[in-house]
């Protein structure tokens, strides 16, 4: 993390499109009379869906929309790393996890390719415009690691080839197939499953055996001292 | 009541405590960065850490937790705190460490050394040396406008600024942006502060982050003299401290006073010290052939004396100005009855105020304390943010504490007041003929509370309005037992006073609307000015000899046929009566410059030249006789109450009130005296005002 500044370039206006404007004045009735500040988060994340980033019209006018200080609208959005400041690829902006499980599994392999192929320092426009990259904390597919979220999809169990074929699928308008890239499902185990093989479990015969095991009352008999 | 025994002692306190006010009355003292009492409560430095049993079992912030949320023992014992003990003291050792981990070292050259609450308690709970090895961060400086400096790296995030602008102040401009290691205290891109009480954040900020710009690198606390005083630049008379060094006033503090000024001070109070400096007049001067030239002592009283012989009576008039002490005014109303005249008047903004209805219809008779019992709030004409901000303030708290439910009316121009009001009208129409709804709030209320401003007393009609507002405050049950809600809110830190020694027109005497009258006719020979220069004098005529008797060379001075050099607010002991009538006095925290002398010495001095010497020697001589006349002016630092019936007999005056807008009585808040006018700070402040104001209108 390092410090957030909106952006030296902004641009001159900001507007909901129409279909997000309706639902902005939905979110906004959601809260109570008064409260109506409550809806600053929702908001500012459909308008980071609809341009990419947060810009300083986009700040102020969601402050008159709300009625807040254009201070504290600026407080959430740059408290909250989710929140772009910076102008963001046209094609992708692709948030790398670079926490512990998928370190170890070759998230620096993938930083690597973000550096040499898209631009050298995060939050940097690829010369063309189409990418951008971060590196983020735990996007929460440990299971799958390494990983990348692109918008709202997960790239996972990627390697330096399949995650330059992601790449290359933005790049071309094709994107893959989110979810894991090694073929695997979901995050099933690789490899086939290892645990709870035995078809009896499967069959229905068991149904009940350990409910009944768990009901079962302790026998007078036992209660009694030999 | 609950029990609680903090450091083995047993105090019984009220369950809504804080652990914190627990153990200040348990005489104990709990370090602190965020806590203040009169701000929201934070939690978030964690200094205030103590040990609970009966608790959770980890060190607690005692600031953010109540009494009633801990158990009583497995025996009914009351809950135990300690905050001695050697878990307390390594929890506050840790707090420390981690708070100095990021603060520079850089007190040899910070302006809060001496004063530092984090230098204090890092000598109480510091270690010595720093087991951090990495960088340390370093934060890029905020413009916060001309008062405030910040050096952003000595921040450790209590947020009382923040806190401050936004709860007391009433201005959302400041925040915390960003998060963790990188967040930083900033106003939205860094635009400036926009309140005019933004000088306490730099009293509220425990380190060196916001300090005082123009104080900066001026002086050392420990290097200052402390001079307790009362300040003069509004009606309130708020407390407070003037440190000087050698005779130069190097900056002003609030002190504290509940029932005026809590701890706040405005921004004029505070950053006028530089005004004192300049534009001073220091030695007599005397007008010859159009142009003034330095006298002395002698030369000036003999050409006033010259003068004197070549006129009459009736010729003769005194206006007193707006920051003459009661002293003056007597010693001034004592000369000029020796002189025969009763051509005087304290009131030269021309207000309709007088002391012939009683004293309660020219004071704030709930007191400014009582603005938090009123239940319903009247604004007749006034902008209480800038007339008075510190009221204002207090205004605000009042509405913050019924929950914003405080129903707020003005009547004359739709001001932004920081807190929501309900805006009835422009002029007396709107006075005179209360919708039936508000007027039925304002009956329900217990406690209604009338503030009237002195825009529409300085008109004509001033009085008709003046009686309309006492007529509506008897209406809705404002004046009875118990409760005298009709308040005049004055600007001016003589008035009171003036109109309490009656320095008002005598019988077939002149006010100063008739003085000028008479001056630009050439009725008028002779003039004393006490202070006064925002009367007109422009519009004085030629042959009136003007005697200018004042600290600073303003436009009184510059239309003066001779200046008498006399003493500023900190060079005097001089009584004040703020605008609720509260007899205040200042102390002299420096001499006047040159040969000025305090005015009371000056008139007397003049008084025995002119053969009509002053029945006084000494301050004290003439305070026995003032108080001998007017006992309630020996009553220091009590606001009597005033007998409401001036109120009943001031509604009975009735008139026929204009219906123009009411206007406003200050209308550059930063430039309303003549020390204010030599300031150069003062200057910027409106500046600064005036463009912000532009800015808002396009």
């Amino acid at each position: 993390m390092s410090v957030r500044r909106l952006h030296p370039e902004q641009p001159e206006s900001f507007a909901f499109n129409a279909e997000n404007a309706e639902w902005a004045q939905k979110v906004i009735k959601r809260y109570p009379e008064g409260k109506q500040m409550s809806a600053v988060i929702p908001l500012l994340m459909r308008a980071q869906e609809q341009d990419g980033w947060i810009t300083k019209p986009c700040i102020e006018t969601i402050a008159d929309m709300l009625g807040m200080a254009y201070i504290r609208v600026l407080e959430v959005a740059t408290f909250y790393t989710q929140f772009q400041l910076a102008p963001v690829g046209k094609k992708a902006h692709v948030q790398v996890c670079g926490t512990t499980p998928c370190m170890l599994r070759g998230a620096e392999e993938i930083l690597k390719i973000c550096k040499n192929r898209i631009a050298h320092h995060a939050h940097e426009l690829s010369s063309d415009g189409d990418f951008s990259w971060e590196e983020v904390e735990c996007a929460g597919g440990c299971v799958n690691a390494p990983m990348v979220t692109i918008g709202k999809d997960t790239y996972e169990d990627l390697t330096v080839e399949t995650f330059n074929a992601v790449l290359d699928g933005f790049a071309a308008g094709n994107p893959p197939k989110p979810g894991p890239q090694n073929g695997r499902q979901f995050a099933a185990a690789e490899g086939g499953e290892t645990t709870l093989l035995d078809p009896s479990l499967y069959d229905g015969s068991v149904i009940g055996k350990y409910r009944a095991f768990d009901r079962e009352e302790p026998k007078p008999e036992d209660a009694k001292p030999a | 009541m609950a029990k609680l025994i903090v450091d083995g002692v047993e105090i019984d306190v009220a369950p809504e405590a804080t652990l914190l006010q627990a153990c200040e009355q348990a005489g104990a003292e709990v370090p602190r960065f965020c806590f203040h009492e009169r701000l929201s409560v934070a939690g978030n430095c964690r200094m205030c850490l103590v040990e609970v049993k009966g608790g959770p079992p980890k060190p607690t912030a005692s600031c953010a937790m109540n009494v009633r949320d801990l158990r009583p023992g497995p025996n009914g014992e009351p809950p135990v705190v300690l905050t001695k003990s050697p878990m307390v003291k390594k929890a506050r050792e840790g707090v420390m460490e981690f708070l100095l981990i990021n603060h520079p070292l850089d007190c040899p050259i910070c302006d809060q050394g001496g004063e530092c609450d984090l230098q204090d308690q890092a000598i109480a709970y510091g270690v010595s040396g720093s087991r951090f090895q990495e960088n340390k961060r370093a934060v890029e400086d905020k413009y916060l406008g001309p008062l405030v400096k910040t050096s952003m790296t000595r921040c450790i995030h209590c947020t009382r600024c923040v806190r401050f602008t936004t709860e007391v102040a009433g201005v959302t401009d400041m925040g915390l942006i960003s998060r963790g290691e990188d967040a930083e205290i900033t106003t939205y891109l860094e635009k400036a502060l926009s309140s005019e009480l933004q000088g306490n954040v730099i009293d509220l900020c425990p380190v060196g982050a916001l300090t005082s710009k123009p104080y900066a690198y001026h002086a050392r606390p420990w290097e200052l003299t402390k001079t307790e005083s009362i300040d003069v630049m509004d009606a309130l008379g708020s407390a407070i401290r003037v440190d000087s060094r050698g005779r130069e006033v190097m900056r002003v503090l609030p002190r504290l006073n509940e029932e005026v000024n809590e701890e706040w001070i405005s921004d004029k109070t505070r950053f006028i010290w530089d005004g004192l400096r300049t534009q001073r007049l220091d030695r007599p001067y005397v007008r010859e052939n159009g142009r003034l030239r330095a006298a002395t002592w002698a030369e000036a009283f003999g050409a006033i004396k010259a003068k004197l012989g070549s006129t009459t009576a009736a010729k003769i008039g005194a206006i007193g100005g707006d920051l003459a002490s009661v002293e003056e005014l007597y010693a001034l109303k004592g000369l000029m009855a020796a002189l025969g005249s009763s051509n005087l008047d304290a009131r030269q903004d021309g207000t309709k105020l007088h002391p012939k209805f009683g004293r309660a219809s020219y004071t704030f008779n709930p007191g400014i304390a009582g603005i938090e019992q009123a239940d319903a709030i009247l604004i007749v004409g006034s902008d209480p943010r800038h007339e008075a901000a510190v009221l204002n303030a207090r205004i605000r708290k009042s509405w913050r504490q019924s929950g914003g439910k405080l129903p707020i009316f003005v009547i004359g121009q739709p001001l932004d007041l920081t807190y929501p009001y309900t805006y009835l009208g422009a002029g007396a129409e709107t006075l005179a003929n209360l919708e039936a709804s508000v007027a039925d709030k304002l009956n329900a209320a217990q406690k209604p509370l009338v503030i009237v401003g002195q825009g529409p007393l300085l008109r004509h009609d001033g009085e008709a309005v003046l009686s309309l507002a006492a007529k509506v405050a008897v209406e809705i049950g404002a004046v009875k037992d118990g409760w005298n809600g009709f308040a005049v809110l004055h600007t001016a830190a003589s008035r009171v006073g003036g109109l309490d020694v009656g320095f008002v027109p005598g019988q077939g005497g002149l006010d100063v609307a008739g003085m000028i009258d008479a001056s630009a006719k050439g009725n008028l020979d002779l003039l004393f000015l006490l202070g006064a220069d925002e009367f007109g004098a422009q519009h004085l005529g030629e042959k009136t000899f003007v005697v200018y008797i004042g600290s600073h060379g303003d436009t009184g001075a510059h239309r003066a046929d001779v200046i008498l050099p006399g003493a500023a607010y900190t060079e005097k002991s001089g009584t004040y009566v703020n605008t609720e009538g509260r007899v205040q006095m200042t102390n002299r925290a420096v001499f006047a410059p040159g040969e000025a002398r305090e005015d009371w010495a000056v008139l007397r001095a003049l008084s025995d030249v002119l053969g009509k010497k002053l029945p006084f020697d000494s301050l004290t001589q003439l305070r026995a006789k003032l108080y001998a006349e007017l006992p309630h002016l020996a009553a220091l630092d009590t606001a009597p109450v005033n007998d409401a019936e001036a109120v009943a007999k001031l509604a009975s005056v009735g008139g026929a009130a204009r219906s123009e807008p009411f206007d406003l009585a200050v209308g550059d808040f930063y430039l309303t005296n003549p020390i204010a006018r030599a300031s150069k700070i003062m200057a910027e402040c409106s500046a600064l005002a005036a463009s912000m104001h532009e800015a808002a209108a396009e």
